[in-house]
């Protein structure tokens, strides 16, 4: 099946540079592959000095790869920015209204817009959070909303991530790559700070803490040194002069949270937590867990310490629930939802069950608690016997998949082997949230599938990332640089 | 801070300086391979340096006899050998890397690119013939090692992170020029030898400034003990351990359970003690008791000070108020 021309996000359909990115296109245009595989060659060298690597379990000691960089920018112009801006706020919103009514009345179950067994019964439903105040309503106080554009250039929502969504640091460190590689590109062209980032962060989450604190302790909780994201948690606490603290670290007295410090015992009253529910809390979730702290839980249903992302949000980016994201919005907002979730068949449902079947080799059939990429099938681009295969697990658990279109993702010039070439791209931009205020900044996190003809985008699949621009309509010509 | 926190800080500094000190004492070796001597004289001097390091049982079960290349492989680039300098200078690079948030990133970057690059220099070394790039590599070492020092003094706040980080360093620079002086100290070691000492620890000016005399024994040993204003003397670093120490335990405890308000008095103690005796010491009356015995007291005495800091400040206490 032959999927739709994809969108570009630089060339309109006669090739010719869209106005937002005229001057740059320009730029590019007159730039020599070998200084390109030079400025690519020095981004590389930085990144593996300053050290924005990820450790590869299992390989050689010392070994940690970079993910890889692109140095094309993806950019964006500001009208579409604003609409798709108040689309993911009005998404977030709607997401921390639909937590804090499933851990309290249920409406949204009563009233019969989803199943409740889909909620109740998800692993990610957290009972113990039935009836718990969080400060300020907020659940989700970070959230990470994956973003594509389909083939006629409208944004869709591919997924939400409201656990511990991570990348964040790479839409911070390739824009400063960026300046450093390309300074006469930024006193040029008028490109949407994101460096404020960890400011709102931790702004948001000092203004979670419990009651009656007046100057909160925030700490930064990570699994630790080994982890896939330890940059990011590193990174993260020391732009906004929080400690990095492990499960050793921490304990429990008196239903308060403290860490071990070289002056003894200090409080800590809201703990930004980069690890999963499942280990939080040996005494409520796995005993095995020895990244997490015993009673962390007890503690923060005192509400003597608030968890940001709270406990519990897991059910609610669940791509079970994702098809009932829209309803949430009229819902609760009582508003028609700004970005469109893409189409999506939930195979509970046989009527939707039998049309899958019949498509198979033109659909995408997800796992519903699959992520990273994996326990997935991309039809028009599976063999016979790999669909053959799928299809028998989707008969054999019908509810534990969803099926979208083969989306034709939209594409941005990437510089690859062969110079540069069209690469299908996404977007998660980072969406902060207090009871009174959501805020994105300008962007996000632009990733890239580098294969030629590839959807998959996660780095754990081959896939890099680029900057992530957010410039005026049509701005002004790029002066005349020297090449 | 967190105890953690100051222990990784606390293990990058003296993993650092030991790395430094490796770099210069198998300097030392090297630049003595140059001097005209009997080839057992050079097994007698490895065996004694590998002796001083503590290194000599896991030298001999991997390699045997001491043969002076592979010592020099051993003790500079064996990544299996957890004494050896690549993997302090990797020590002390994952523990920075453990608290990069909390040092500057231009500290953590140093170090950092000092570790990428020593690996590619180091790559393809075996023990048969290492010394030949050797004595460049040990030079790249010195040279990185006093830029991270320099990184540290010219970016890092003067605060808890930063006298850990110190603390570390000095205690292990005392040690290392104690037991470089005790693996020397025979009478067979003559001036030339004493020199190769002085210029391993760039000494060598500065000893020239202080006596104008011949290289003797006992002047490069009271100039390395007790001179106060040689940076690598013992003395020196000890006054340095002092403080930081002192900076440290002036923060106060808070009150929290399990807190104990008496940690580290007794460490302060010692620490003081030790620093005393040196800091009014007349090197007339040390030099009769001067010899193994007593390199090997001194040695000790600052083990102990180093398993007192981490238990006073640097393994997490145990949350019971009962461990208090």
């Amino acid at each position: 099946m032959a999927l739709p021309a994809p969108y570009d996000e630089m060339l309109d359909p006669q090739g010719q540079p869209r106005p937002h990115c005229r001057g740059y296109a320009d730029w590019l245009a007159r730039r020599s592959t070998d200084w390109l595989a030079e400025k690519r060659a020095e981004a590389d060298a930085l990144f593996h000095r300053v050290g924005i690597t990820f450790a590869v379990y299992g390989e050689d000691e010392g070994t940690e790869r970079l993910i890889p960089f692109d140095v094309v920018p993806r950019s964006m112009p500001r009208s579409e920015w604003t609409l798709l801006e108040a689309g993911l706020k009005q998404r977030v919103r709607a997401l921390n209204a639909f937590l804090h009514d499933i851990y309290h009345g249920q409406e949204i179950l009563r009233a019969g817009l989803i199943p409740p067994e889909q909620v109740l019964g998800n692993a990610q439903y957290r009972p113990e959070m039935h009836g718990i105040d969080v400060p300020g309503s907020t659940y989700a106080h970070i959230a990470g909303i994956d973003i594509v554009r389909d083939h006629e250039g409208r944004f869709r929502v591919l997924e939400d991530n409201l656990r511990v969504p991570s990348g964040v640091s790479y839409m911070l460190e390739n824009r400063k790559m960026m300046m450093r590689l390309f300074p006469d590109l930024f006193t040029s062209q008028a490109v949407a700070p994101v460096e404020h980032y960890p400011d709102v962060l931790l702004e948001n989450l000092k203004r979670v803490a419990p009651a009656g604190v007046t100057d909160p302790t925030v700490a930064l909780l990570t699994p630790g040194a080994y982890n896939s994201a330890y940059f990011e948690h590193a990174f993260l606490a020391q732009q906004m002069g929080i400690e990095l603290v492990e499960g050793q670290d921490l304990f429990v007295r008196d239903e308060r949270l403290w860490m071990r410090t070289t002056r003894g015992p200090q409080r800590v009253d809201v703990l930004y937590r980069r690890l999963d529910d499942d280990f939080l809390d040996p005494l409520a979730f796995r005993a095995d867990s020895t990244l997490g702290v015993p009673g962390l839980l007890h503690a923060y249903r005192a509400g003597r310490v608030t968890i940001a992302n709270a406990i519990g949000t897991g059910v609610a980016d669940d791509k079970s629930i994702y098809p009932y994201v829209p309803e949430m919005i009229r819902f609760y907002l009582g508003e028609a939802p700004l970005v469109d979730n893409v189409d999506t068949w939930i195979l509970r449902r046989p009527d939707e069950l039998a049309h899958v079947l019949a498509h198979l080799p033109e659909l995408v059939v997800k796992e519903v608690h699959g992520a990273g990429g994996y326990g997935m099938l991309i039809g028009p681009t599976a063999t016979k016997a790999e669909i053959a295969a799928f299809r028998e697990r989707i008969v054999a658990h019908p509810e534990r998949y969803i099926a979208q279109p083969t989306l034709a993702l939209s594409t941005s010039p990437t510089f690859v082997e062969s110079g540069l070439a069209p690469r299908h791209v996404d977007l998660r931009p980072f969406v902060l949230s207090t009871r009174d205020e959501v805020t994105v900044v300008p962007g996000g996190l632009t990733r890239v599938a580098l294969r030629q003809g590839s959807l998959v985008v996660n780095s754990s699949q081959g896939g890099g990332t680029k900057d992530t621009w957010v410039v005026e309509d049509a701005p002004a010509p790029l002066e005349t640089l020297p090449c | 801070m967190l105890s953690r926190t100051a222990d990784h800080l606390f293990w990058m500094g003296r993993y650092l300086e030991r790395a430094e000190h490796l770099a210069r004492l198998l300097d030392a070796h090297h630049r003595q391979s140059l001097l005209p001597r009997s080839a057992a004289t050079l097994v007698t001097n490895w065996q004694a340096t590998l002796d001083s390091l503590s290194q000599s049982a896991a030298y001999h079960q991997v390699h045997g006899e001491v043969r002076p290349d592979a010592v020099f492989h051993f003790l500079a680039f064996d990544r299996e050998h957890p004494g050896s300098l690549v993997s302090c200078l990797q020590a002390a690079r994952e523990n920075a890397r453990a608290v990069r948030g909390t040092i500057t990133a231009e500290t953590w970057e140093a170090l950092n690119a000092a570790w990428l690059e020593a690996r590619t220099l180091t790559s393809g070394t075996s023990p048969e013939a290492p010394m030949r790039e050797g004595s460049a590599f040990l030079e790249f070492v010195k040279d990185r090692a006093h830029l991270v020092h320099g990184v540290i003094t010219a970016t890092m706040l003067r605060d808890e992170a930063h006298a850990f980080l110190r603390l570390g360093s000095y205690l292990e620079r005392a040690d290392g020029t104690v037991r470089l002086l005790g693996a020397r100290w025979s009478d067979e070691t003559n001036t030339a030898d004493w020199a190769v000492v002085l210029r391993s620890l760039s000494a060598f000016e500065p000893y020239r400034r202080l006596y104008r005399e011949a290289v003797s024994r006992d002047r490069v040993t009271e100039l390395l003990l007790l001179q106060d204003t040689m940076p690598r003397s013992v003395h020196r670093s000890l006054n340095q351990v002092n403080d930081y120490l002192q900076a440290i335990a002036r923060n106060g405890r808070s009150s929290g359970p399990g807190a104990n308000a008496g940690a580290g008095n007794e460490t302060l103690r010692r620490a003081g003690e030790l620093h005393a005796q040196f800091h009014y010491a007349r090197y007339a009356d040390w030099a009769p008791q001067l010899g193994a015995p007593f390199f090997t007291a001194l040695t000790r005495r600052l083990e102990d000070l180093g398993s007192r800091i981490a238990q006073d400040f640097l393994v997490p206490m145990s949350t019971g108020v009962e461990a208090a």
